[in-house]
């Protein structure tokens, strides 16, 4: 422990304490940024390990490793630790570092928050993961904590939804802080439809939150009152209902996907244009597909629970709704190709990342559109078929789009051009791994294996195992990643202020590595600077 | 000059993805078609919206690596300027609309016919327990439970010394078979004793949950005989992976021996049967629940 220092600089912005301290008590965007991603690292080797043991498990028929009640506990885990842990966070950690570097603000509206938003989580994730070594378990009911099955577990449950509003509470703050920085830091000449892509699809990834993580918040809460205080919503017996808590948890449950996609949609609409040294194609049409899914990820929800037995007509509704969601996201695909189109393009390893990921998301995104056709629904539902479109748009998708942003902003970050060869390794081992990994998961689910299983069928065997081949080549992968961030960190080719020659927008023109405090006094800003530029804004 | 240029590569691009796809879908598994008209309908829909969404899919990775190939800062090629383009933005638009519009004709159809669950000749009535169904031949008055079979059971333990693969139709065998009439019209009111569970057997075509307090209804109409196999497809708890369901399809004449064969039998008590681990298993609880909701379930049942 060090204790803060007192000494004087010329420039009082400058002075800070050093240490563990300057962590703690940092109210920097770009320090904030960086412990954000770090965190979020570490959760996604924590719950890539958790991952590698239902593979494990999965291998070869029969229980050889782990007993049901303990893969159970894995798969429950895996999913919170990935979702609240691995993915948002490193979204919010990105969006502190780029956000105020990409309206020309000095740093997040609400500094003092934003450190604590910060501080909630590695608290937040103690509490989940040591109910691990609790004598009743982790909880074993999958992620959805689905009742009365989630009520039959013991007191940790009190834990995991104690940690689920810890996280829920970071997460609002971190939205309410993107909200208000976005709406007041801009610099001069910065409108809204100047913004950078990223930036908007933040802004609506906020709303989204703000909206939902309270709906979470409350059907948890119930869980906690049914479970510990004799209440009876979700039980039938007492005059509840256990689909009730099925709705209310997808109504937070669909744009919570969301959330975890459109910054993405924000990374690859920035790496495109950029490596293809043009333009981003439809500008204001992304803007407004992005507000259209946003939209339309409030009246989908009960797409996740066809087989509950609900009316015809409910049914149908929410067939079509989820239907016309392809019609946006046709919109963002056809775009991002049409950036490309005639472009002079470049293919290092964030822009790798971009095409990996357009490509993978439209399988996950084609599969989505299959899983929408409810009589179709009710064969895929619950099957591997699920399993495999929802890893291909969360980790082909977020994941991939988070590690493009990661090689694009880590030079600017860092001042040190990263590993160009080892980047380019681990793109091709992580994209031939993870489509071993979970293509063949399609084809499990259509022969009629079950998701959330620890033992199977002879007949599932092979797939199982190539899906288990692939799933450990691309965990090993990502411990090159983390080697090469580590390397990049400690040093390497200096890096210059625009870092890639397409590279537009006022993040580019900041020395790199960025300085502590950017934009003091804020810069003037027109077409010429910005990155995108729509004829019909 | 670079037209021509792109209009060869994407031809060659086209051709390379094309059998890339066509290679995945001769390497895996289909879904099965399935022995009742609902199943053969969700095959053929399932086989049209796949299809559909292929052909984009080859379209769009087409349009992309074609892109990838051409459009080469190393091949010397300038960036064009254009950024937007009215003409083809409504196209891209309207076009995907009017495919969803194809898809979503014969989905609405097909639902229909799926929710009309009248016209029953016999009503089956199916309740989930941790770990085991139990099957109630209303008309029949047969009733029984079914839970995965012995020889799987072992195998299944951890450290048993049994090879999954010695043991037939592992996990996928139960002790008492759910024995149907084929080409009868058959209704089944799904509910479950203590958590949600999923009837599911993929060659009638469905799933659908079992849940406390709820009645679900469903149909099927079985064309051939033979034996179906199936599982649990909702998480219900340590043993989701162990409740198999297996249906056995015979000809009416059949089925009614079978239910001769059946007489005077009364089914055991979940408690007795050996597969039954029962609610009050639940790790960390301690209270016992003050009601069944069997109990109410079957009040509900006989009112309605």
């Amino acid at each position: 422990m060090s204790n803060a220092t007192t000494a004087n600089h010329d420039d009082h912005h400058d002075h800070h304490p050093t240490g563990l301290a300057r962590w703690l008590f940092t109210t920097n965007h770009k320090e904030i940024g960086t412990l954000y991603l770090v965190f979020s690292l570490i959760m996604f080797l924590v719950g890539g390990a958790m991952a590698l043991v239902i593979r494990a498990e999965l291998f070869a028929p029969g229980l050889q490793l782990v007993n049901p009640e303990f893969f159970n506990q894995m798969t429950t885990m895996h999913a919170l630790v990935m979702i609240f842990g691995a993915v948002m966070p490193a979204f919010v950690g990105l969006a502190n570092w780029m956000i105020p570097m990409m309206i020309g603000g000095p740093d997040m509206a609400l500094p003092r928050m934003n450190n604590w938003s910060f501080w909630i989580l590695p608290f937040a994730f103690t509490i989940l993961l040591s109910t691990l070594f609790m004598p009743s378990g982790a909880p074993a009911s999958g992620w959805t904590l689905y009742p009365p099955l989630s009520l039959q577990g013991g007191n940790s449950l009190a834990f995991v939804i104690l940690s689920i509003h810890l996280m829920g509470i970071s997460s609002i703050m971190g939205a309410i802080n993107v909200i208000a920085t976005i709406l007041n830091m801009r610099a001069p000449g910065m409108t809204l439809l100047r913004m950078p892509l990223f930036v908007w699809t933040w802004l609506i990834t906020a709303f989204l939150l703000i909206a939902v993580m309270p709906v979470l918040a409350g059907a948890v809460t119930m869980l906690l009152t049914d479970r510990f205080f004799g209440t009876s919503f979700f039980d039938a017996a007492g005059g509840g209902d256990p689909v009730l808590y099925q709705h209310i948890f997808w109504f937070f449950g669909h744009p919570e996907v969301y959330i975890l996609i459109l910054p993405a949609f924000g990374i690859i609409s920035e790496i495109i244009p950029t490596f293809s040294r043009k333009r981003l194609f439809g500008y204001t049409a992304m803007v407004y597909a992005t507000a259209t899914i946003a939209f339309l990820s409030f009246i989908v929800w009960a797409h996740h629970m066809f087989t509950v037995g609900m009316p015809l007509g409910a049914q149908l509704f929410f067939m079509y709704a989820t239907m016309v969601i392809a019609v946006p996201t046709g919109v963002k695909i056809f775009n991002w190709i049409s950036t490309m189109w005639r472009g002079s393009m470049t293919f290092e390893t964030p822009m790798l990342f971009a095409l990996g990921f357009l490509v993978m998301f439209t399988i996950g995104g084609l599969s989505g559109l299959m899983l929408a056709i409810v009589p179709a629904d009710y064969q895929y539902h619950d099957s591997y078929f699920v399993v495999a479109h929802f890893h291909y748009v969360l980790v082909t998708g977020a994941v991939f789009a988070i590690m493009a942003g990661v090689y694009y902003w880590l030079p600017k970050w860092t001042g040190h051009m990263y590993d160009e060869k080892l980047g380019k390794i681990h793109f091709w081992w992580s994209t031939i791994s993870v489509n071993v990994l979970f293509f063949p998961q399609h084809y499990l689910g259509l022969a009629g294996m079950p998701r959330r299983i620890p033992d199977y069928a002879i007949q599932f065997t092979e797939f199982n195992m190539i899906s288990s081949i692939g799933g450990f080549a691309f965990g090993f992968a990502q411990l090159l990643f983390a080697y090469i961030v580590w390397k990049c960190v400690r040093g390497g080719a200096p890096a210059t202020a625009q870092v890639w020659e397409g590279a537009r927008g006022l993040e580019w023109t900041v020395p790199s590595p960025a300085p502590l405090h950017t934009f003091d006094t804020p810069p003037k800003v027109d077409d010429s600077v910005t990155a995108h530029k729509d004829e019909l804004s | 000059m670079k037209r021509t240029n792109e209009l060869i590569v994407a031809l060659a691009v086209l051709a390379v993805v094309t059998v890339i796809t066509w290679g995945l879908f001769a390497v895996g598994d289909n879904m099965p078609r399935g022995v009742t008209p609902f199943s053969k309908d969700v095959y053929h829909l399932h086989n049209t919206v796949l299809g559909i969404v292929t052909v984009i899919g080859i379209l769009v990775f087409t349009a992309m690596f074609t892109s990838v190939v051409v459009h080469r800062k190393s091949k010397g090629y300038e960036p064009a300027k254009f950024t937007h383009s009215t003409k083809a933005e409504i196209t891209w638009t309207t076009i995907p609309i009017l495919i969803l519009i194809v898809i979503a004709i014969p989905a609405t159809s097909v639902l229909i016919d799926m929710e009309d669950t009248g016209g029953a000749e016999m009503n089956v009535k199916i309740t989930g327990y941790q770990w085991l169904w139990k099957y109630d031949y209303i008309e029949d008055g047969i009733s029984f439970y079914s839970a995965l079979d012995r020889d799987s059971n072992r195998a299944r333990q951890i450290g048993s010394g049994i090879n999954p693969r010695d043991v037939d139709n592992y996990l996928l065998e139960v002790d008492n078979r759910l024995v149907l009439p084929t080409n009868t019209r058959i209704r089944f009111l799904l509910t479950a004793d203590d958590v949600i569970h999923s009837w599911w057997v993929p060659e009638l075509g469905w799933k659908r949950d079992a849940i406390p307090g709820m009645i679900n209804e469903a149909w099927t109409y079985i064309e051939e005989e033979g034996v179906y196999r199936g599982q649990c497809a909702e998480l219900c708890g340590k043993d989701h992976g162990f409740m198999p369901i297996v249906v056995e399809a015979v000809s009416p004449e059949e089925y009614r021996r079978w239910v001769e064969a059946q007489g005077g039998e009364v089914a055991m008590e979940p408690e007795e049967h050996p597969g039954f681990v029962g609610r009050d298993r639940a790790s960390g609880s301690d209270e016992q629940p003050e009601e069944s909701a069997e109990t109410i379930n079957i009040a509900v049942l006989e009112q309605g």
